[in-house]
């Protein structure tokens, strides 16, 4: 009867319904959401699956992959990969049927949409624990499933965050605004708030799936983020793992607009539904962590800082307009004024940085322009301020790096008021 | 003689008070219908003006940019601006069917056609006002994408980009009012050609390199490996 009644309202296409039908229920699901990756796919599928048959043997388990039309091949290889093309001679045995299935949720890559598929499929399956892994991962090891799903499977929590062993120059939009800002806001130290290796209870991600507004195209933009935003909002218990490695992943200029939206644009949209949450809330907590705390590694890195602060200092002259509609007069000129400076004089401080960031988010409250264009014009300031963290931690130690980091987090609780304060009150 | 002349003028008396008395009662219709259109029209401009308030539609002015040039003009508010507009046609409306009844010759025909011009009026200024506001977003959005993907000359884009639009929606306005329509026409083919004309041949003549680049990134990928990469720096 439940099958009838989902086939007939699912968005799920009838050849995964099938596919679906034919697994039957499972205890352990791991979805990836793939677009071309057949370079780096097949290895990870190999992992998860000795993965499950390590640690997972009695369980009933199956990996799904959600892609968003792939030319290459991927969903074959995900179908394809067994334990035994890579790990020759193989001694793992499954106990239970092992399934690989693929659904081409759309013709072009979605994160939202290939997220809804997936949790779709683990209330479908009935599936107690869920892992999420990101095709990227490659430096993913067995160890990772019991990871983040032995405290789901065993402890009763319902969302595992990854945390990492980054370069101290990786991840500088979590670090500098939206561990720092969540933190501050919601009360909880969670590293990764916007997570591609994750995973979550059957209980969570069903009320995520019904709650989400999936044909909202900005909603779906930053779901990973939202995932934990509304897992925060629900009271749902969360915890991190540490998973070892985060690998360097090659960006362009133009992969920053998106991480923006996925990032600041999803914690921004989170904040007017949430108001009642965050808004009488001090301080932090820690959250339970499993494994070691996140590290920072210090291998040199090439990086252009004079082309960061040039592409900072012509956005503020070229986007004055824009920014009179967002920003405080004394932001602006402040922002204005250190645009002017030398690159050996250049500072972008950090309570200034977080002024800027919470005046952003007034503004997108009160919707002064096109909500996106807001998301967009923060990114030439936030080039600004990563200027200013690759020279405040040029030469620091993993300790001084994590430092910088707590100084910034703090200044984000600190100024948590003028954020209330502005909220609702400047015009 | 005198008798003549006190006849007729006993005769013009009468005449005119029987054409007051022919004109009196239309006067009468004429100023009560100017009472109850202003009465109606000032209904009218409360009640546009509350929903105007209730929608922000200052802020959608604003953000059109049109609240820009009515300051410039030395104008009230746009929804102020609006209300009034449609206090006066109203008000007017209903003054001109009363003058209609008062009867003068020629005055119909050109009453008929004021009200037949009045639609047309309303959509042209409707095509000026959203053309206003699809003209600000896109080149906001023109900016922003060619200030983060550092595109020299973000704000001449930009600007560029909403002349064009404001220009194209002026002559569709024209065009619907009926006001030089084929100038019009003529004009926005004129600069519309010669802008795209000069801007092809700056692309490619004074930004050949720019524009060889380009076609590279675009046409022959893996050629330019490093360009566009954020600094080797992932910010996720």
């Amino acid at each position: 009867m439940t099958e009838v009644k989902l086939a007939g309202e699912s968005f799920l296409t009838d050849d995964f319904l099938r596919q679906l039908i034919d697994v039957g229920e499972v205890d352990i699901l791991v979805g990836v959401a793939t677009h071309n990756n057949a370079k780096t796919i097949g290895s990870i599928v190999e992992t998860i699956q000795a993965g499950i048959l390590t640690y997972f043997p009695r369980e009933r388990a199956v990996i799904v992959n959600a892609d968003g039309g792939s030319r290459d091949g991927t969903p074959d290889l995900v179908v394809s990969a067994a334990i035994g093309d890579a790990r020759s001679p193989s001694k793992l045995y499954a106990l239970r049927t092992l399934h690989s299935i693929s659904a081409q949720y759309a013709s072009s890559p979605a994160r939202g949409t290939a997220l809804r598929t997936i949790l779709a499929a683990a209330e479908l399956l009935r599936a107690r624990a869920c892992a999420v892994i990101s095709p990227e991962s490659t430096q993913i090891t067995t160890d990772w499933l019991p990871a983040v799903l032995r405290p789901i499977y065993s402890e009763e929590f319902d969302l595992v965050l990854p945390t990492y062993r980054r370069h101290r120059f990786e991840g500088i939009l979590l670090s500098n605004l939206l561990y720092p800002m969540t933190r501050a806001l919601y009360g909880l130290r969670i590293r990764e708030p916007y997570a591609l290796d994750f995973a979550f209870a059957g209980r969570l991600g069903s009320r995520f799936l019904a709650q989400n507004a999936w044909h909202d195209e900005t909603a779906r933009a930053g779901s990973e983020t939202q995932f934990t935003l509304a897992a925060i909002a629900g009271g749902y218990r969360i915890c991190q793992s540490f998973l070892g490695n985060k690998e360097h992943v090659e960006r362009r200029s133009a992969d920053l607009v998106p991480a923006m939206r996925q990032t600041a644009g999803a914690l921004f949209a989170s904040l007017e539904p949430n108001f009642s949450l965050w808004n009488s809330r001090t301080g932090s907590q820690p959250i339970p962590t499993a494994g070691a705390e996140p590290e920072f590694t210090l291998e040199p890195l090439r990086v252009n800082r004079k082309r960061l602060r040039e592409m900072f200092s012509i956005g503020v002259a070229e986007l004055e307009s824009v920014f009179q509609s967002i920003l405080c007069p004394s932001t602006l000129a402040e922002l204005q004024r250190i645009a002017q400076l030398e690159e050996s004089r250049f500072r972008y401080s950090a309570e200034l940085w977080v002024k800027t960031v919470y005046e952003f988010a007034a503004a997108y409250h009160k919707s002064v322009i096109s909500r996106d264009h807001i998301i967009q014009a923060l990114v030439p300031l936030f080039r600004g301020r990563v200027f200013t963290f690759l020279v405040e931690n040029r030469n620091g130690s993993a300790k001084d790096v994590e430092d910088n980091v707590e100084t910034l987090c703090l200044e984000f609780e600190r100024l948590k008021p003028y954020l209330l304060e502005i909220w609702n009150g400047r015009e | 003689m005198w008798e003549m002349i006190i006849s007729e003028l006993t005769q013009a008396v009468h005449e005119l008070a029987r054409g007051f008395a022919h004109i009196l009662p239309r006067i009468i219709v004429l100023v009560i219908m100017a009472f109850a259109g202003w009465m109606v029209a000032y209904f009218l401009k409360v009640f546009l003006r509350s929903i105007l308030r209730l929608i922000k539609f200052d802020k959608l002015s604003e953000n059109a940019g049109a609240s820009q040039l009515l300051t410039k003009a030395a104008l009230p508010s746009a929804t102020e601006v609006l209300s009034r507009f449609v206090f006066w046609v109203a008000w007017l409306g209903f003054i001109l069917l009363g003058v209609r009844v008062l009867g003068i010759l020629g005055l119909e025909e050109q009453i008929a056609k004021f009200f037949l011009f009045l639609p047309r009026l309303f959509v042209a200024l409707f095509t000026i006002f959203f053309g206003m506001l699809g003209a600000t977003f896109l080149s906001r959005a023109a900016l922003l994408a060619a200030v983060n993907a550092n595109l020299p000359s973000p704000r001449l884009l930009s600007v560029s980009i909403r002349t064009i639009i404001i220009i194209f929606v002026l002559s569709m306005a024209f065009e619907e009012v009926g006001v030089a329509e084929e100038t019009m026409l003529v004009a926005f083919g004129i600069a519309f050609g010669a802008t795209m004309f000069g801007l092809a041949i700056a692309f490619g003549t004074g930004g050949k390199d720019l524009a060889r680049e380009f076609l590279e990134k675009r046409l022959v990928r893996g050629t330019s490996k490093d360009e566009g990469k954020e600094d080797d720096l992932s910010p996720l």
